[in-house]
């Protein structure tokens, strides 16, 4: 199934997905990665408010290449999820309602997308040029020195997404690839 | 003697980098087609489609193909009979320092792997030298994203756990990558030599045409066997599943100890990228 969605989005928006559905994102999305989680975590840590409303909101772990005079932005394909499990249990718990990037992620931040009805999308990985012609506008809204992991506020329109994690425990990088050998068994099974 | 510039070097370099982040190789680029065709998995080919038109948009849109715009691997084959007028290390960083600069191409070096300020230039360049006979300069840029990077392995096996030992560790490697390094991915394998020599292999082996096997039959038979093993893992592109997981793979070897068996896989992505040129 293909989904159009538009951020912010709530528990009952992403309730019929399911691991391996295909999404149209549109909205608002909050580039962050590793660095830029380390400082909201600290912000957490001391009290202070995140640098975006993490309610209902999107995050993009990217760390796009400058864009040239003119552009919106440069190449922008996702960076590998697993290195924000740390940190993307407590997002989940305060609203964060998705998560896009590429690559496994553990069974901490599992249980906390379907503790909060969230869902994890892949982008493309290494399709850079490809996933950037979605964006349409670039805001750098804070920690600039963090050059390509600063944080930036994206609007994206129909922007490519494939469901991983869904609310309800499936997981695409289980399913798809025992789906896959399931037929590959069935085709290579002795004729009776 | 012949003489080179440390001015013609940056510019080679600089131009390099460029390159290899925008254009893949032909033999790259031919096996992600070679894999479209004979993907029977729907999502699978669906998705390699995919990864095509971003080959088409990049070159369109003069944009990287990827946004790991990679640590600048350059490697330099220096003809004895060849002077460098200038300093030679300098020459290497000041090209990447212009290519990443005047490319648009992301900056990703930390000065310190645990202070971690970025240097804002992606230098240093990762350089590897090596003296050969003659009077030429060949350099390569090989780009190099740290997505598949970290899904890179390294074990000091035994010399009893023989070809099947490096077999089994080398799909293993692939099985536990998953989806994270960007599947299809290349492989560069490393056999043999010490603990360090042996990582420096799997390195080089990236640098080998995809559609090149092995110049030793034995070794080409391998290639060929552990890229079917891999192939029906189904791991898929992107790890979505289906059949194509690899689009291909290069052993490289060297001598090693009595006691030793090092095994050492670099893996790379279906943007495996390297530019060449001569001076």
């Amino acid at each position: 199934m293909q989904y159009r969605l538009t951020t912010p989005v709530t528990r009952e928006d992403l309730a019929s997905l399911r691991a391996g559905d295909t999404v149209l994102l549109s909205g608002t999305v909050y580039t962050a990665r590793d660095a830029a989680h380390q400082r909201m975590m600290d912000l957490l840590d001391r009290g202070e408010p995140l640098p975006f409303p993490a309610d209902g909101a999107a995050v993009y772990y990217v760390g796009p290449t400058p864009e040239r005079p003119g552009e919106v932005i440069g190449s922008a394909g996702p960076t590998t999820s697993g290195r924000m499990d740390a940190y993307s249990p407590r997002l989940l718990d305060l609203g964060l309602k998705i998560m896009i990037g590429k690559g496994k992620r553990s069974q901490a931040v599992k249980d906390a997308v379907v503790r909060n009805g969230a869902v994890y999308l892949a982008a493309l990985g290494g399709a850079g040029a490809l996933m950037a012609s979605s964006v349409k506008s670039l805001e750098m809204i804070c920690w600039e020195d963090l050059g390509c992991e600063a944080v930036r506020r994206l609007e994206v329109e129909d922007f490519p997404l494939t469901v991983i994690l869904d609310a309800h425990g499936g997981d695409l990088y289980e399913s798809g690839p025992a789906a896959y050998l399931e037929t590959v068994q069935k085709a290579s099974a002795p004729l009776r | 003697m012949k003489t080179i510039s440390a001015a013609a070097l940056t510019e080679t370099v600089a131009q390099l980098c460029v390159q290899a982040n925008t254009h893949l190789p032909p033999d790259v680029v031919s096996a992600l087609e070679r894999a479209r065709r004979s993907e029977p998995w729907p999502l699978a080919r669906e998705t390699l489609d995919l990864l095509w038109d971003n080959l088409e948009l990049a070159e369109q849109k003069n944009l990287p193909i990827c946004q790991d715009t990679g640590m600048a691997c350059v490697f330099v084959e220096l003809g004895q009979e060849v002077r460098i007028e200038g300093n030679f290390e300098e020459a290497v960083h000041e090209g990447v320092r212009r290519g990443y600069g005047e490319g648009y191409l992301r900056k990703s070096i930390v000065a310190d792997p645990l202070r971690r300020a970025n240097t804002g230039d992606n230098t240093p360049a990762a350089i590897t030298l090596r003296l050969v006979p003659g009077d030429q300069c060949t350099v390569t840029v090989a780009p190099k994203g740290f997505g598949s990077e970290n899904m890179s392995r390294l074990g000091m096996l035994k010399p009893a756990d023989g070809v099947e030992g490096v077999k089994k560790f080398v799909v293993e490697t692939v099985r536990l990558a998953g989806s994270n390094p960007c599947p299809p991915t290349v492989l560069g394998i490393g056999i043999g030599g010490s603990f360090d020599k042996v990582a420096a292999l799997a390195k080089h082996a990236l640098l080998r045409p995809l559609d090149t096997p092995h110049p030793d039959p034995f070794y080409a038979s391998l290639e060929q066997e552990l890229l079917e093993e891999i192939n029906a893992l189904g791991v898929g592109p992107q790890g979505f599943g289906g059949k194509t997981t690899c689009l291909g793979l290069a052993i490289e070897t060297a001598p090693t100890h009595v006691a030793g068996l090092p095994v050492a896989v670099n893996v790379s992505c279906h943007v495996t990228r390297r530019a060449t040129a001569q001076l």
